[in-house]
């Protein structure tokens, strides 16, 4: 059910990607867009009945299930990254708004 | 019309991402594969055939003991290395789009903070760069690592920002910091390919699992790690808050 | 259905709501604690499928800097009004 609602919040974020004529409302449909794929990535290395993957006490390496930790360390360098598209992003939509007066692209693309 | 083509494509590429992994035989149901099937079980035992156990297997082949660290920081190093140049990259642009000298005055916000803000945020200051300094200590052994506890460091100084209307911290002192903790990860590596066989290999003796000082240099990269990411996005707050010049 | 599966379904509905709810709101502000919103139901998930590395990173970044970001470029737009 998860990755239903995983694909579904990617369709979202690209149909308000195309849609938003708002510098500022672009930016967070791109940030939509990422945390759905980031939960689609982790829910292809979910296991039922896995316990995180982490040697404890209690927890040897052959003991138990094993969640996948691959798609872990995946998703995190993509949250990372995501921060600094962002960071940029809203640098260039200060830019414009410091020399257009305004956040809107149909106007910026009159003057 | 537009939004009509756009909801149009949207739904298409939404029923066709549905459709492909709903019956493939190579796209397993959520949550039924086992990892035995997947290279992922040699992340897990760790090449050997015995199984690790905590607090008791001497010099397995990487240290840690959370595999999510062995994985970012010693199987794939490499790319960890991209990622801590992505994030300079961006820093770097934003310091060129609206950085500007260091005489700037600070944006000045419509409240004044009152007695108990002041106060409070030098004590909650302390609890929060403390905590951000044990997540990145631990990386190994904990969850978290060097990108938490350097984002932690970054929020703590966020509040200090927010506290106090006239607080500006030194942003040479922060550059300086980052730009060596960059170039010391390289020499990292390149210490690895003259002391060892190839580039970012772990030369320092690995431990026991689950000690605090085992694996090597992990610890070391996730401290280096942690640094560089504060002071990046620390940055990126403080040119966020400059105040133009007057147009 | 376990406690699981009625957990999982919960987090989901919420999930398509509030992402909806920030994409076609009038006012930018609303839209950026939408956004705060979501990052935090995207922890909660993270947790539910057993990923705490993941989880403590998403949850550090997502509440404190990205959403600071937004609201210190919003900061400007005002007193570019006010002159």
């Amino acid at each position: 059910m998860i990755q239903y609602a995983a694909i579904l919040l990617i369709v979202l974020g690209l149909y308000g990607l195309l849609t938003n004529r708002n510098v500022i409302k672009m930016i967070v449909s791109l940030n939509v867009m990422e945390i759905g794929l980031n939960i689609f990535i982790i829910s292809v290395g979910f296991v039922y009945d896995g316990i995180a993957p982490i040697l404890t006490s209690t927890n040897s390496s052959s003991a138990l299930l094993f969640v996948d930790p691959l798609p872990q360390a995946l998703v995190l360098t993509a949250i990372v990254i995501g921060v600094g598209t962002t960071a940029l992003g809203l640098a260039i939509a200060k830019n414009i708004y410091s020399k257009y007066g305004t956040f809107n692209l149909d106007e910026v693309e009159e003057k | 019309m537009k939004n009509f083509l756009a909801l149009a494509l949207t739904l298409f590429l939404g029923v066709l991402l549905i459709l492909s992994l709903t019956g493939n035989t190579q796209f397993t149901t959520f949550g039924t594969d086992n990892t035995d099937n997947r290279v992922s079980s040699e992340y897990i035992s760790k090449g050997a055939a015995v199984a690790i156990i905590y607090g008791v297997t001497n010099d397995p082949e990487s240290g840690p003991a959370n595999i999510v660290t062995s994985i970012v920081v010693d199987y794939r190093s490499f790319d960890t290395l991209g990622e801590v140049t992505v994030l300079f990259i961006s820093a770097l642009g934003v310091a060129l789009l609206i950085g500007s000298g260091a005489k700037q005055k600070r944006l000045s916000l419509n409240f004044k903070p009152n007695f108990m803000l002041r106060v409070g945020s030098r004590a909650l200051f302390g609890i929060i760069m403390m905590t951000g300094v044990y997540i990145t200590l631990h990386g190994h052994l904990t969850p978290g690592g060097g990108f938490p506890g350097g984002a932690m460091i970054a929020s703590s100084i966020l509040l200090l920002y927010l506290a106090d209307d006239e607080f500006r911290s030194k942003i040479k002192g922060f550059k300086i910091l980052e730009g060596a903790a960059g170039s010391l990860y390289v020499i990292l590596g390149l210490l690895g390919l003259v002391l060892a066989t190839y580039f970012l290999q772990n030369f320092l003796p690995n431990g026991t699992v689950g000690n605090l000082f085992s694996s090597g240099i992990i610890p070391i990269v996730y401290i280096l790690i942690g640094l560089k990411v504060g002071s990046e996005i620390s940055g990126v707050i403080d040119n966020f808050l400059t105040e133009e010049d007057a147009l | 259905m376990t406690l699981f599966d009625i957990i999982s379904i919960v987090v989901s509905v919420l999930l398509l709501v509030i992402a909806f709810l920030a994409l076609n709101s009038k006012k930018l502000i609303n839209a950026i604690v939408f956004l705060s919103g979501l990052s935090m139901l995207a922890v909660v998930a993270f947790v539910l499928m057993k990923a705490p590395d993941v989880a403590l990173t998403e949850a550090v970044i997502g509440s404190g800097l990205v959403t600071s970001l937004f609201i210190f470029t919003l900061l400007s737009v005002k007193k570019g009004e006010a002159k």
